[in-house]
C-alpha cells in the first residue's frame, strides 16, 4: 500500500526520468534564471507595497486609511463590486446553462462574443459608455433633460466595471458545466424533478467550486479596475473615486505623506489580491484532489451480487 | 436553434434569451455605438485625427513596448513554465502561485509599486539608476510595467501543454541516441512553438490595451513616454471627442485583429493534441 | 399490456434514428433491445422515458398515450449507462432524491431507502459518495434510485456496458433475480447478443433504426426473420455461389437450387451447427482437414479446410468432439445438413433447404 502511494506521488510530480533529464548544471541555471525573474518582477513589487505602506509605522498607516475621502473610496469600491458581481454571476449561470447544456448553431461565435471585453482596452471600454451616455452621446440630451447622470457618476462606473468583468464567471462555468454533462440533470428529470429543482439540487452543487472561482476573480477585477472606471468617473474626490483612483490621486500629489497614503490604500488592494490567490490556489488544489479521488476509486472490481430476500417490496 | 440531443432539459429559451439580452446591453450596443459614431465622420477626417504626430508617437511606443515586453515574457515565461512543470525544488508551489499575481493585483497597485521600485530611491532603482538604467519615468518603465501584466499569459498557456506532453517521445529520442539538446531543439521546441507564440500574442494583446500600471511608471510626456490609451483620455479631458474616438477605433480594430489571430493560433497550437 | 409503440419514428435532422417501429411489451416482461451501436435502440428507450420526443407515432404506457406527458410525470425508472449518480450527494440522498421531489414524509423516505439498501445489498454504504464506490456498487445505487419512487417501468441503458467482464456474469444473473422478485416491467438496451439471449424473456432486434425482429431468444435464434438477424445472432457460414443447371456451386460445393435461372449469382448461408463432421474421410461427400479447433466453454468450434482451400466453420458439443475422436490435422468428411438462400440483409429469409443425403446423427435446425 505504501509503495503504491509513493509510485502514485512520483508519477504525478514533475520529476524527470533518467536519460531524458538535463544535466544538473543546466537545470540549476534554468531554475535560477526563472526564479530571479519572478523575484524581480513579481515578488519584490508585492513586498514593496506592504513595506512602503508600513514604513512610517502602524499609526500613520491607520490614519491614512481613516481619511474621509479614502473611506468614501473604499465604500464606493465595495458598492460597485457589490452590484457588479451579482449581475455577472446571474449572467454567467444563464450563459453557461444555455451554452454547456444545449447544442445550437453559432455557439463558437457566442463564446467569442462573451470573451470580447477581455480583448478591448479598458480605456476604449470607458469611452464607449461616454459615447452612449455622455453629454454629446446618443442619449446625452435625453438624460440631461431628465437630470439623470450616468457619466461622471456611479451608474457609469458600475456599467464600465460590469463590461470589464463581464466574461469572468461565464468563462469559468462553461467548461465546468460542459464537463459534468447532462446525464445527472436527465436522471433528476426522470425522478420527477422540475427545471428549477434540477438546477438547484443537481447543477448548482456540482459547479459550486467553479462558480466560486469565477466569482472571486470577477470580484478582484471589479475592485481593482482602473482604466475604464477612470474614463467615466470624473474624479470627484469623496464622490466618484474608487480605491484605485484614490491611489492615483494620492500618488500624483507627490508629497511624502500622500505617497505613504497611496501605498496604504494600495496595500488593501494587494491584500485582496493575496486573498484571491489563496482562495484560488485552495480551489485548484481541491478540484485536483477530487479528481484524483475519483480516478483512484475507479479500479475496484469487487462485487458480490447481493442475494435477494423474499421481498417486502411493494 | 434548439438542441437536438438534450431537448428535454428545460430553460433553454429563458437562459438563451437572458444571455443575448445582457450581452447586447452590456457589450454589443456600446461597441456598436462607438463604431456608428466614428463612421459618422468622413474618412479624411478620421485619417487626419488618427494619424496626428502625437498619435503616431503613441502608437510607436505602445506597440514597440508591448512587443518588447511580450518578447521578454516569451523567453523568460517559457523558461519559468518549463522549470515549474518539470523540476522539483523547494518553494515550487509558492512560485507557481506567485505567477498569478498580475491577474489578481490591480494594475494601479502594480504601477505604483513598480514605479517606486525602479525609481532612484527604490530597492532596485538605487542599483540601476547610477549605471544609467532608468527604469522609472522612461520608455523602459513602460516595458517593465507591460512585462508585469503579460507574464502569466505565457506561463499559464504553456504549463498545461508541458505537463501533458508525453515523456515517452523524449525517451524514444534518447534511446535513438539523440542528446538532450538535440532532443530539445528537434522534438520539444517544435511542438511547443505554436503555444509559445499563442502566449506571446496573448501577452501582446493585453499589453496594447494596458493603461493603469503604465501611467504610474511612465513620465507621460507627449511624443516621448505617452501610450495610446493615455492619449485617448487626455483628448477626452480636453473635450476632443472625435479625436479620442478615432484613436479608440484604431485600438479597437487592432484588438479584434489580435482576437482573431489568437483564435487561429490556438487552433494551430492544438493540432498536436489528439 | 404495459408499453406500446405505434409507428414510432425519430429523426435527428437528416438522420433517421428510429424508423416506423411498433411493438408491445407485456406487464412484467423482461425485454432486451438488441442491436449494433447506432441501431436506434437507446433512442427507443429514451423516447419511452420521455427524454426524447418521437417525430412521428405514439407511445402508450399502461394504455395511456404519453407523448405529451413530460418526463417528470411519466413515473419511469431510468438507469443511465454511466449511472449519472449525483456526485454531490451520498448514497442515501441519491436514492431519496425522487421521493423528496414527490414530497414524501421524512419517515417514509427513510424506511423506503432502508428497504432498497437492503434489497440491493448496499447496507452500510449510505454515507458514501459516488466516487467512493466500486463500479458495481454504483450501478446498484443507480438502480435503487430508479426503483425508489415505485416506477411502472424500469429502463436500463447498457446496464452491463460499464462493468468489467468478470462481474458482468454475476450482474446478469442478479438482474434476472431482481426482476423475477420485483416483477416490474423492465426494458434494457444491449449490443451483446449473448447477454440478451441469457437475460431476457423476449428480444427486440434493431438495425439502422429498423425493427428487424421481436421474439423469444429461441425464436430469434432458430427462426431469424432475415439475414441480418441470422448473422447478428450467432455465427454463420456465408458463401457466394453461381447457379449452373439447377445447382449452385462454389469450388467443390454443390447446393441444389431448383427453379433458379442459369448463371445467377446467389449467396448461401448455414449455421456451423448444420455442418456434420465425420472422422471417416469417405463417409460424406466432401473430404477435408481439420485446421483449427477452438474451445468455447462447453462448445467446440472446428474449422475444416476443403481441398480447394475453402474453410467452413462447424460447431459441436465437447462430448461429441471427444466421441468422434477428432483432432487438428485430421482428415475428415463433412455434410451440410441444411442451408438457406440469402436474399439481402433486410429481406425475409427463404425457407430452409434440407440436404438430400441426410447423414446420421442429424438434429436440430440448420439456421
Amino acid at each position: 500500500m505504501q509503495t503504491d502511494t509513493q509510485i502514485f506521488r512520483r508519477a504525478r510530480g514533475p520529476k524527470s526520468p533518467r536519460g531524458t533529464e538535463e544535466s544538473p548544471f543546466v537545470k540549476w541555471i534554468l531554475i535560477s534564471v526563472a526564479l530571479a525573474f519572478v523575484v524581480l518582477f513579481l515578488l519584490l513589487p508585492l513586498i514593496n507595497v506592504f513595506w512602503q505602506a508600513f514604513d512610517r509605522g502602524l499609526k500613520v498607516y491607520y490614519e491614512s486609511l481613516a481619511d474621509p475621502d479614502t473611506l468614501s473610496a473604499i465604500k464606493l469600491t465595495l458598492l460597485i463590486a457589490g452590484i457588479t458581481v451579482p449581475l455577472n454571476l446571474v449572467f454567467g449561470l444563464a450563459a453557461a446553462w444555455a451554452i454547456a447544456k444545449f447544442n445550437f448553431k453559432g455557439k463558437p461565435v457566442l463564446i467569442t462574443l462573451i470573451d470580447l471585453p477581455f480583448a478591448i482596452s479598458p480605456v476604449v471600454a470607458g469611452l464607449m459608455f461616454v459615447v452612449l451616455f455622455g453629454r454629446q452621446g446618443f442619449f446625452g440630451e435625453w438624460l440631461d433633460a431628465r437630470e439623470i447622470r450616468i457619466i461622471f457618476a456611479v451608474p457609469g462606473m458600475v456599467l464600465a466595471t460590469v463590461f470589464i468583468t463581464f466574461p469572468f464567471v461565464a468563462r469559468e462555468l462553461i467548461p465546468v458545466m460542459q464537463a459534468t454533462g447532462t446525464e445527472q440533470e436527465q436522471a433528476a428529470l426522470t425522478l420527477g424533478a422540475g427545471g428549477w429543482q434540477t438546477f438547484w439540487y443537481v447543477t448548482l452543487p456540482s459547479v459550486r467550486w467553479g462558480l466560486l472561482y469565477g466569482v472571486i476573480l470577477c470580484n478582484a477585477r471589479a475592485m481593482g479596475e482602473f482604466g475604464a472606471v477612470s474614463v467615466v468617473s470624473g474624479h470627484i474626490t469623496g464622490q466618484t473615486d474608487t480605491m484605485p483612483l484614490r491611489v492615483e490621486k494620492l500618488y500624483q500629489s507627490a508629497s511624502a505623506a500622500s505617497m505613504t497614503a497611496a501605498f496604504s490604500v494600495a496595500s488593501l488592494l494587494a491584500f485582496l489580491a493575496l486573498l484571491t490567490l489563496i482562495i484560488k490556489t485552495f480551489l485548484e488544489w481541491r478540484t485536483q484532489r477530487e479528481y484524483e479521488a475519483a480516478q483512484r476509486a475507479q479500479p475496484e472490481p469487487t462485487l458480490i451480487a447481493p442475494s435477494l430476500q423474499p421481498t417486502s417490496h411493494r | 436553434m434548439a438542441s437536438r440531443k438534450f431537448n428535454t432539459l428545460p430553460g433553454f429559451g429563458l437562459t438563451m434569451g437572458f444571455t443575448l439580452f445582457y450581452l447586447s446591453a452590456i457589450v454589443l450596443i456600446p461597441i456598436g455605438g462607438l463604431i456608428v459614431k466614428v463612421l459618422g465622420m468622413s474618412w479624411s477626417e478620421l485619417w487626419r485625427l488618427a494619424t496626428t504626430e502625437r498619435a503616431i508617437a503613441a502608437y510607436k511606443l505602445t506597440f514597440g513596448a508591448s512587443f518588447l515586453a511580450a518578447l521578454t515574457n516569451a523567453v523568460f515565461g517559457t523558461i519559468l513554465a518549463w522549470v515549474l512543470a518539470r523540476y522539483q525544488f523547494p518553494g515550487r508551489r509558492f512560485f507557481d502561485a506567485l505567477v498569478d499575481i498580475p491577474f489578481a493585483l490591480p494594475t494601479a497597485v502594480a504601477g505604483l509599486t513598480l514605479a517606486n521600485l525602479f525609481s532612484q530611491s527604490g530597492w532596485v532603482g538605487q542599483f540601476l539608476v547610477p549605471v544609467g538604467i532608468k527604469g522609472a519615468y522612461s520608455q523602459l518603465g513602460v516595458v517593465i510595467a507591460l512585462i508585469f501584466v503579460g507574464l502569466p499569459f505565457v506561463v499559464r498557456t504553456l504549463q498545461p501543454v508541458l505537463e501533458s506532453m508525453e515523456r515517452e517521445v523524449e525517451e524514444v529520442a534518447a534511446t535513438l541516441g539523440a542528446g538532450r539538446f538535440r532532443t530539445f531543439f528537434t522534438i520539444i521546441a517544435p511542438t511547443l512553438l505554436p503555444t509559445i507564440i499563442t502566449g506571446f500574442a496573448l501577452a501582446f494583446a493585453r499589453a496594447v490595451g494596458e493603461y493603469g500600471s503604465v501611467i504610474f511608471i511612465s513620465s507621460n510626456i507627449p511624443r516621448q513616454t505617452e501610450i495610446a490609451p493615455l492619449v485617448i483620455i487626455t483628448l477626452l479631458e480636453q473635450y476632443e471627442y472625435s479625436a479620442a474616438m478615432a484613436l479608440a477605433l484604431v485600438l479597437l480594430v487592432i484588438s479584434f485583429a489580435l482576437l482573431i489571430t489568437i483564435n487561429l493560433l490556438e487552433r494551430w497550437a492544438s493540432r498536436y493534441q489528439h | 399490456m404495459s408499453i406500446e409503440l405505434r409507428t414510432v419514428s425519430k429523426r435527428f435532422g437528416e438522420v433517421v434514428a428510429v424508423n416506423n417501429v411498433s411493438f408491445t411489451v407485456q406487464e412484467g416482461e423482461l425485454l432486451a433491445l438488441l442491436g449494433p451501436s447506432g441501431g436506434g435502440k437507446t433512442t427507443v428507450l429514451r423516447m419511452i422515458a420521455g427524454l426524447e420526443l418521437p417525430t412521428h407515432g405514439d407511445i402508450f404506457v399502461r394504455g395511456e398515450r404519453v407523448n405529451d406527458i413530460s418526463v417528470q410525470k411519466r413515473n419511469i425508472g431510468f438507469v443511465f449507462q454511466n449511472y449519472a449518480l449525483f456526485k454531490n450527494m451520498n448514497v442515501f440522498k441519491n436514492i431519496a432524491f425522487g421521493l423528496k421531489i414527490k414530497k414524501w414524509k421524512k419517515r417514509e423516505i427513510k424506511s423506503r431507502v432502508a428497504e432498497l439498501l437492503e434489497l440491493l445489498g448496499l447496507e452500510g454504504l449510505e454515507k458514501r459518495f459516488p466516487h467512493q464506490l466500486s463500479g458495481g456498487q454504483r450501478q446498484r445505487v443507480a438502480i435503487a434510485r430508479a426503483l425508489a419512487p415505485k416506477p411502472s417501468v424500469l429502463l436500463l441503458d447498457e446496464p452491463f456496458g460499464a462493468v468489467d467482464a468478470k462481474i458482468r456474469q454475476e450482474l446478469r444473473e442478479w438482474l434476472v433475480r431482481l426482476h423475477s422478485d420485483l416483477n416490474v416491467t423492465t426494458l434494457f438496451v444491449t449490443h451483446d447478443q449473448e447477454e440478451a439471449m441469457e437475460v431476457s424473456n423476449r428480444i427486440v432486434i434493431f438495425s439502422r433504426g429498423n425493427l428487424e425482429q421481436i421474439g423469444t431468444p429461441r425464436e430469434v435464434y432458430e427462426e431469424p426473420s432475415n439475414e441480418f438477424v441470422a448473422r447478428f445472432i450467432g455465427v454463420m457460414n456465408v458463401l457466394d455461389v453461381q447457379v449452373h443447371k439447377g445447382v449452385a456451386r462454389v469450388d467443390e460445393l454443390e447446393f441444389p437450387v431448383p427453379d433458379r435461372p442459369e448463371g445467377q449469382q446467389l449467396r448461401i448461408g448455414f449455421r456451423p451447427f448444420a455442418v456434420q463432421v465425420s472422422p471417416d474421410p469417405t463417409q460424406y461427400r466432401y473430404p477435408g482437414i481439420i485446421r483449427h479447433t477452438f474451445f468455447l466453454g462447453i462448445m467446440m468450434r472446428v474449422e475444416v479446410e476443403l481441398p480447394s482451400g475453402l474453410i467452413l466453420r462447424a460447431r459441436m458439443t465437447k462430448e461429441e468432439y471427444v466421441q468422434l475422436g477428432l483432432h487438428e490435422g485430421q482428415k475428415v468428411s463433412i455434410l451440410i445438413r441444411s442451408y438457406r438462400i440469402l436474399r439481402g440483409e433486410s429481406e425475409p429469409l427463404s425457407p430452409e433447404i434440407m440436404a438430400a443425403d441426410k447423414g446420421p446423427g442429424a438434429y436440430g435446425a440448420g439456421i
